[in-house]
């Protein structure tokens, strides 16, 4: 009866009846409405200067429109393949090599015959992702210097000496397992969390069927923890075009250029080191674009074949 | 038949028990070994290191790299400027963050689900780097320090959380039962949710100041001047870049080599005395951040 009543109000008297009624709530989300507004929505203003000649003196309204030439020049230029061939496989790599590890390490602990070296060994693979990027790479330089203590290792091994910061080639295999490193023991929390969720009847009544442990690892821990592996896969291959700045331009140097410059890093570099505003804009709107498109397909992908989406 | 099905399942998992074991303790070993080594080449002599003495434990231990480093003012300029940039942040952003999400948790609220969008889009979609740096201009915040404590002090991702807490935690009935009493929405926060609500305080609080104290990019935009750069950038400079922390006075071959021994030490150093502040808030942290990622799942 009052449901009725309430479905028949409309929506502007309903809205008025509630902020009389808790105003106080709509206060609390004010200040973060205010910062997304200025610092979120407002830019968004700002992309038109993809589609224009920026000039900081005439403002953003005031310079000329010049279509989609940006757009031309960045697609045209000589380092457009680069770019996207480096920022795709980078986290594309970065994405598959780094997947396994949480889940397996998620099991191997749930099944730690010690309670003790299961505790120490989550505390200690759960440390390295406080450290910042900054140190990360800091200890990635000192460790893999020519003299450092990776070459120390494998010269005690009779192996010669790997020059891994002045080679190109290994910036990928260095950025991806540094990661693998720092990441594992964080990303491998929420594996647990799920395996702690399983219904122990399946665990006991396998038991009982006779299944060993490889066996229940296969048949009932995986499938159970498959609809989180795939939204955290979902929710990563959102982010494949934005692979993190942070650590891609500290780890450049002038000897893995051609390898290590991607799209973030450019952005970063033709727009504030340049000062070319209108092209780095236009970049980051493309890149965004895709990123966004990216994150649909799989999206609908997973959803129809698995019932997991995340929108 | 029934007896040899329980022998080999005995065996097959008796095997599994074992590398299960070896696996872990590789892990261990692999995560533990880097960070162990670093503390054990801190307090070791430039020498021994070179010389790759130093692999399971110090050798000539001695304080000259923490000394050094510790009379390098722009190590203490960059702490003090960290600590005042993590606090506000962490202030600002747990503030914020806990107002948003309890609004949002609450499903009497009119427009809620509107305003949710507006806020879940800016998760995907954003103007970029150059006009969000244009809007910083704009608004005057260019090389202020307030810039980079504001850019890192509210997440929608973090108001998500929050909100999928106060949702699960905080029931409906309590609201009505103290509104009919005559509690409004504001006390009813401040007395009732806030001291409910200590666990998603303290995991916001330690979202926000892990991600600001260990976070350079907004600093490395935002500000022009040294006096005001966060210790991650000074670590930059010390770590990554070409100026080392020594003066160029001494001119003899000799001497410029073990300077040179003597600043890789001093890198070693420099990473567990930039690290010890998250050492030492690391037990509280790890508990609390296991409790924010379950928190986070609840809701993809």
């Amino acid at each position: 009866m009052s449901m009725q009543h309430v479905r028949q109000t409309p929506w502007t008297k309903r809205l008025g009846r509630s902020i009389r009624r808790n105003w106080v709530l709509y206060l609390f989300i004010l200040p973060t409405f205010v910062y997304l507004a200025i610092f979120h929505y407002w830019p968004l203003y700002g992309i038109q200067i993809a589609f224009k000649n920026f000039k900081p003196a005439r403002g953003i309204w005031g310079s000329d429109w010049v279509g989609l030439k940006h757009f031309n020049k960045f697609l045209k230029s000589y380092m457009v393949k680069d770019l996207f061939r480096n920022t795709i496989i980078l986290s594309t790599y970065q994405l598959t090599a780094s997947f396994p590890f949480p889940i397996v390490l998620a099991v191997l602990l749930n099944y730690c015959i010690s309670s003790k070296l299961r505790k120490v060994t989550q505390m200690v693979t759960y440390a390295p992702y406080f450290i910042s990027t900054v140190v990360l790479v800091g200890m990635l330089n000192v460790f893999l210097a020519n003299d450092g203590i990776v070459n120390q290792l494998l010269g005690k091994l009779g192996i010669r000496a790997v020059s891994f910061l002045s080679d190109a080639g290994k910036f990928r295999h260095i950025y991806v397992w540094s990661h693998i490193w720092q990441r594992t023991g964080y990303n491998a929390v929420i594996y647990i969390a799920a395996l702690a969720g399983v219904d122990p009847s399946l665990h006991e009544a396998a038991i009982v069927d006779g299944a060993h442990k490889l066996q229940r690892v296969w048949h009932i821990d995986i499938p159970s923890i498959l609809p989180t592996a795939i939204i955290l896969l979902i929710m990563s291959t959102g982010n494949i075009l934005s692979v993190g700045f942070e650590k891609v331009y500290l780890m450049q140097n002038p000897l893995n250029q051609n390898i290590s410059e991607i799209i973030s890093t450019y952005v970063y570099k033709v727009g504030l080191l340049n000062a070319q505003y209108s092209l780095s804009t236009a970049i980051g709107l493309f890149n965004n674009v895709i990123n966004v498109a990216i994150l649909l397909t799989v999206n609908k992908i997973a959803d129809k074949l698995s019932g997991t989406s995340l929108l | 038949m029934q007896k040899n099905a329980v022998i080999k399942k005995t065996y097959f998992d008796t095997g599994f028990d074992i590398v299960t074991t070896i696996l872990l303790v590789l892990a261990l070993l692999i995560v533990l070994y880097p960070m162990y080594f670093v503390v054990i080449a801190s307090v070791s002599d430039a020498t021994s290191i070179a010389a790759g003495k130093v692999i399971l434990l110090p050798k000539n231990v001695s304080l000259t790299s923490y000394r050094r480093i510790f009379q390098d003012a722009r190590i203490w300029t960059g702490y003090k400027n960290s600590a005042i940039y993590t606090l506000s942040s962490s202030l600002i952003g747990v503030t914020l963050t806990t107002m948003a999400g309890y609004a949002f948790s609450r499903d009497d609220l009119v427009g809620r689900k509107g305003l949710l969008t507006i806020y879940v889009f800016t998760m995907y979609f954003g103007g970029g780097l150059v006009p969000t740096y244009l809007v910083v201009k704009q608004v005057g915040l260019m090389g202020s320090p307030l810039a980079v404590i504001l850019m890192g002090s509210v997440s929608v991702y973090n108001i998500i959380i929050a909100k999928s807490f106060f949702t699960t935690t905080i029931p409906k009935e309590l609201y009505e039962a103290a509104s009919i009493d005559g509690c409004g929405n504001g006390r009813f926060f401040a007395v009732i949710v806030v001291p409910l609500s200590k666990a998603i305080i303290a995991v916001l609080a330690l979202y926000y100041a892990v991600g600001q104290w260990n976070g350079y990019f907004n600093a490395l935009i935002y500000l022009n001047k040294e006096a005001l750069y966060p210790l991650q950038l000074i670590l930059r400079e010390i770590l990554l870049g070409t100026t080392g922390t020594i003066s160029a006075e001494i001119t003899d071959v000799d001497a410029i080599q073990e300077m040179q021994r003597i600043a890789a030490t001093i890198k070693f150093g420099v990473i567990i005395v930039a690290s010890v502040p998250m050492l030492v808030m690391y037990p509280f942290v790890q508990k609390y951040f296991v409790k924010g990622v379950m928190i986070g799942s609840v809701k993809g």
